[in-house]
């Protein structure tokens, strides 16, 4: 199948280095200490972030950092065809996993011991990249919550088709086959928290995907930078003196 | 927008947009270019030696940002005051909690921190009021003071080692709110102030704004010192009469008249309106969207309607333009 047309176009008209339109919205759930709703083009995706508040389960306590817990779902009518899913399967086990570890890495636990930040993170549309939208969900919601981090993490990914590289896979591009690279960085930091590739490539190739990858972090980060800035502006206003 | 899920028609709408965007503009004259996100750096003169306080860290010599709020600079003290957040308590502090769990020789509070509060039976008033050691007698006793999901009103002691927190209550003021409503906001909006139990006369209702967001509304209570309470014994056939006539005595008490109950739904309604706008709650703002909702003749329930909404802002925009011009 053609990915890229000869006029340099992809399925859905963008360029191949052209990502998706961008939304985010804050305070989307009302009684959570933050919440996000994060959009990148048909994928959709809202996050609620409750804590830091007293630990569920004492056994699970720390007495010199904050506990992470982190929940995956997607709703059954995130998808082309509408299927129920069960809880704990494998594939949201593991997105689940690896977004408390990225988040992890950038909370400053430490300021709050014997406490817990849940994380739930559910994708309302599904459309390619939801592992990279619902962190750049649970990021806004965290920030949103004022929760202290070292860094913002955003996450964005890339594929490679047709000899080309691709940013930003939408669903089909996706389910081609072809390899995709999710890519989560810190911004400021310049460093890399999450690099996951489920196929192979040349080490070249490799690299200008990733760097392609990095860009488009850059790009969402900016972006949440300016959506927090407002929402921040816009709360100090209201308030008064 | 957080929170604003109202059906406004489009004149309102065009009327609640100005009135933001005047307040906007009252604001952005006083308090200029001070807000941060995440990761930003914070300007700093590096020469005059810097104390990093709450809300930064240090990162490759600069000092960075690590929530979103707004910079605020005491001599060498730079730090960011977060906007949206958990409570912070301070030593001192008139808090509202609610009892989740009453273990020995303590009550757990929730106060919306990253822990519960701690309510130790020792650093309380017993009712009787005399000042003894507690026994094991009182301590079984704990639940006829407090129960699980009883709203208290306290004081932030102090913190333990641990980082956990200590509450008393070592006055006839604190103590179990009964009869009113308990409403929960945004830290934020509350400042600290030296007074925060306030009791309206004219509405006879008592008005507690928690620092941790918690505020009580509900009727007045007459404070009564129960130290004097030294009833001399009497025969046991004038007691059982005087008990029946205390269990009248006590429904009287506990009912509350429909216009007190209609005075709290009032004004918790006014403090409701207030959080969804946003705007920091302070008595002499509720009082007069209190009178605003009187005067306009709108019932209780009409207040959270669209309509109230609109016309709130519109007088905190003119309340603020008002009070900006005096200053200057």
């Amino acid at each position: 199948m053609e990915f890229v047309s000869p006029e340099g176009l992809r399925l859905d008209g963008r360029r191949p280095m052209e990502m998706r339109q961008l939304r985010a919205e804050l305070g989307a759930v009302s009684r959570a200490d933050g919440s996000a709703i994060f959009e990148m083009g048909n994928t959709k995706v809202i996050a609620a972030v409750y804590g830091p508040r007293e630990v569920q389960h004492r056994g699970q306590q720390l007495n010199d950092k904050a506990l992470i817990r982190c929940e995956y779902t997607m709703a059954n009518f995130s998808t082309g065809d509408r299927m129920r899913r069960p809880k704990g399967d494998r594939r949201s086990t593991e997105i689940s996993l690896v977004i408390r570890q990225t988040m992890e890495a950038c909370i400053m636990t430490h300021l709050m011991p014997h406490s817990q930040i849940d994380i739930f993170v559910q994708v309302l549309q599904a459309d390619g990249g939801t592992r990279s939208a619902c962190i750049n969900a649970a990021t806004l919601a965290l920030a949103d919550a004022g929760i202290p981090m070292c860094d913002l993490v955003t996450s964005c990914s890339a594929g490679y088709l047709n000899t080309t590289p691709l940013l930003d896979l939408n669903y089909v591009e996706d389910s081609a086959g072809g390899p995709d690279v999710t890519v989560g960085i810190l911004p400021k930091l310049d460093k890399v928290t999450l690099l996951q590739m489920d196929a192979k490539l040349p080490m070249d190739i490799f690299e200008n995907v990733m760097q392609l990858a990095t860009e488009g972090c850059k790009a969402v980060a900016n972006y949440i930078r300016e959506v927090l800035m407002e929402n921040t502006k816009q709360l100090e206003n209201r308030r008064g003196v | 927008m957080r929170g604003m899920e109202l059906p406004l028609n489009h004149t309102q709408k065009l009327r609640l947009q100005k009135a933001l965007e005047s307040l906007e503009s009252l604001s952005s004259v006083t308090n200029s270019n001070a807000s941060v996100t995440v990761a930003d750096s914070i300007p700093v003169n590096q020469e005059d030696g810097v104390l990093k306080g709450h809300g930064t860290t240090e990162l490759e010599g600069e000092v960075v940002a690590t929530v979103c709020g707004v910079i605020e600079r005491v001599n060498k003290l730079v730090y960011v005051r977060t906007l949206r957040a958990r409570y912070k308590p301070e030593v001192g502090d008139i808090i509202v909690g609610r009892v989740i769990e009453v273990a020995p020789k303590r009550w757990r509070l929730e106060i919306n921190f990253s822990q519960d509060a701690v309510l130790m039976l020792s650093s309380m008033n017993l009712p009787d009021g005399i000042q003894r050691r507690r026994t094991a007698v009182d301590e079984l006793n704990m639940r006829s003071i407090f129960e699980e999901d009883d709203v208290i009103c306290a004081e932030v002691r102090d913190f333990m080692r641990d980082g956990s927190l200590q509450l008393q209550a070592r006055s006839q003021k604190y103590g179990k709110l009964e009869r009113g409503q308990m409403l929960t906001i945004s830290p934020y909006l509350v400042k600290r102030r030296k007074q925060h139990f306030h009791h309206l006369e004219q509405y006879g209702i008592d008005l507690i704004l928690g620092c941790n967001g918690f505020i009580w509304v509900g009727e007045h209570v007459e404070i009564k010192d129960n130290m004097i309470e030294d009833e001399p014994t009497k025969p046991d056939s004038k007691n059982k009469k005087s008990q029946i006539s205390t269990t009248l005595e006590e429904q009287e008490e506990t009912y509350t008249t429909l216009e007190t109950r209609q005075n709290i739904c009032r004004i918790a309604n006014a403090i409701r309106v207030l959080t969804t706008l946003g705007f920091s709650i302070t008595l002499d703002v509720i009082l007069e969207i209190v009178d605003l909702s009187t005067k306009k003749g709108l019932d209780i329930h009409e207040m959270l309607g669209a309509e109230f909404c609109v016309l709130v802002a519109e007088k905190e925009a003119e309340r603020r333009s008002v009070s900006t011009r005096r200053k200057r």
